[in-house]
């Protein structure tokens, strides 16, 4: 049993120690907004906050959580992830939108240490956040514009 | 899921030679890497230091050392030391970039893939050294130089230095380095013996 915090509230996993958080996530508790891309930490699909910070859930265990405080897509908000989502939107930045949750948390964690970051911040925060249909450019372009929400 | 990596390397030595705890013979190498006690036949004291400090050379030009000692840009990776994947540059406190620090895929402890075979590496104390402190391309005896350097070992005595050889998990990881992956020669035992026998000698560098 792994006692931590999921999008504010205590819960309870009843899951062996090793089960990866990403399978709790969206198994036990049907959090799906969290996606399997490949499963090695690569591609960032998976990612979610932990205690703040960006984190791999395919690779992570949930044995290495407890007392720990996870934030998923369902419920990651703050004025970083609200200009974040409204710029996807103006741009229709997602394709097929499989690797867009780990996307949007990695870009309103950047906007929360770089509220102006450059297109060199970007490239290198971004980086761990593979992209198949290769929508790189509108990412760029639409962190650029929440900036600006921010910023306004 | 957490272990012993002292203690597992010991074991691993042990089982290597057919030794016994306790018993008499002397494995002159344990697992490519000379033991301590083969230099003693050396009668210089400078000579052997120097020898001594030869044989640890051999672990720290590994690339489960070098990788994370770099001299400019971002960590290496795998056994033919290519730029980290992916790209991470180095920043002011070595620890990643916004969004992507280390800890964002490297954990406490070696943690397998989802659905293949091989792990992500990962330590407790992960992270990249200190550009001061970078190795790729410099000779032995420039890392000797190094090492010995208050002003490029991070402050370090000589004991602070084999103190962090012989205790610090993240140097301990490269004797346990996960499937995929060599281990650096010899245990971690009897490098940080090699360590401490370099100091005791005078620490002296290979000319």
């Amino acid at each position: 049993m792994t006692d931590l915090t999921i999008n504010g509230k205590d819960v309870s996993l009843d899951v062996p120690g090793d089960t990866p958080l990403l399978w709790a996530l969206r198994d036990n508790l049907r959090l799906t907004g969290t996606k399997f891309g490949c499963g090695v930490a690569q591609c960032g699909a998976c990612t979610v906050m932990v205690d703040g910070m960006p984190v791999r859930s395919c690779i992570t265990p949930v044995e290495d959580l407890e007392g720990s405080d996870v934030t998923t897509i369902e419920a990651l908000e703050g004025p970083e992830a609200d200009a974040v989502r409204k710029a996807w939107v103006d741009l229709d930045v997602p394709q097929c939108g499989y690797c867009q949750s780990g996307q949007i948390i990695a870009a309103a964690t950047l906007l929360t240490e770089i509220p102006q970051p450059t297109d060199e911040d970007i490239d290198f925060a971004m980086a761990g956040n593979a992209c198949r249909c290769a929508t790189y450019v509108r990412i760029r372009k639409a962190i650029h514009n929440a900036a600006k929400i921010l910023e306004a | 899921m957490k272990f012993d990596i002292r203690a597992t390397a010991l074991t691993a030595a042990i089982a290597l030679t057919g030794l016994l705890p306790g018993g008499a013979a002397q494995a002159e190498e344990v697992n490519g890497l000379k033991t301590a006690a083969s230099f003693e036949s050396i009668e210089s004291e400078q000579a052997r230091s120097v020898a001594i400090f030869e044989e640890m050379a051999k672990v720290i030009t590994h690339a489960r050392c070098v990788n994370c000692h770099p001299v400019t840009g971002g960590p290496l990776q795998g056994e033919n030391q290519k730029p980290h994947s992916p790209p991470i540059p180095r920043t002011e406190d070595n620890f990643g970039v916004v969004a992507m620090r280390c800890t964002t895929c490297h954990g406490e402890e070696n943690r397998p893939f989802l659905g293949e075979t091989g792990s992500v590496p990962g330590n407790g104390h992960w992270q990249l050294a200190p550009q001061s402190m970078g190795w790729v391309g410099l000779t032995v005896p420039e890392i000797c130089a190094q090492l010995k350097d208050p002003e490029r070992n991070g402050g370090r005595t000589l004991e602070e230095v084999a103190h962090h050889m012989g205790h610090d998990t993240l140097v301990g990881w490269a004797w346990a380095p996960g499937e995929g992956r060599e281990p650096a020669p010899g245990s971690w035992e009897g490098f940080s013996e090699l360590a401490v026998n370099w100091i005791e000698t005078g620490a002296a560098c290979p000319g």
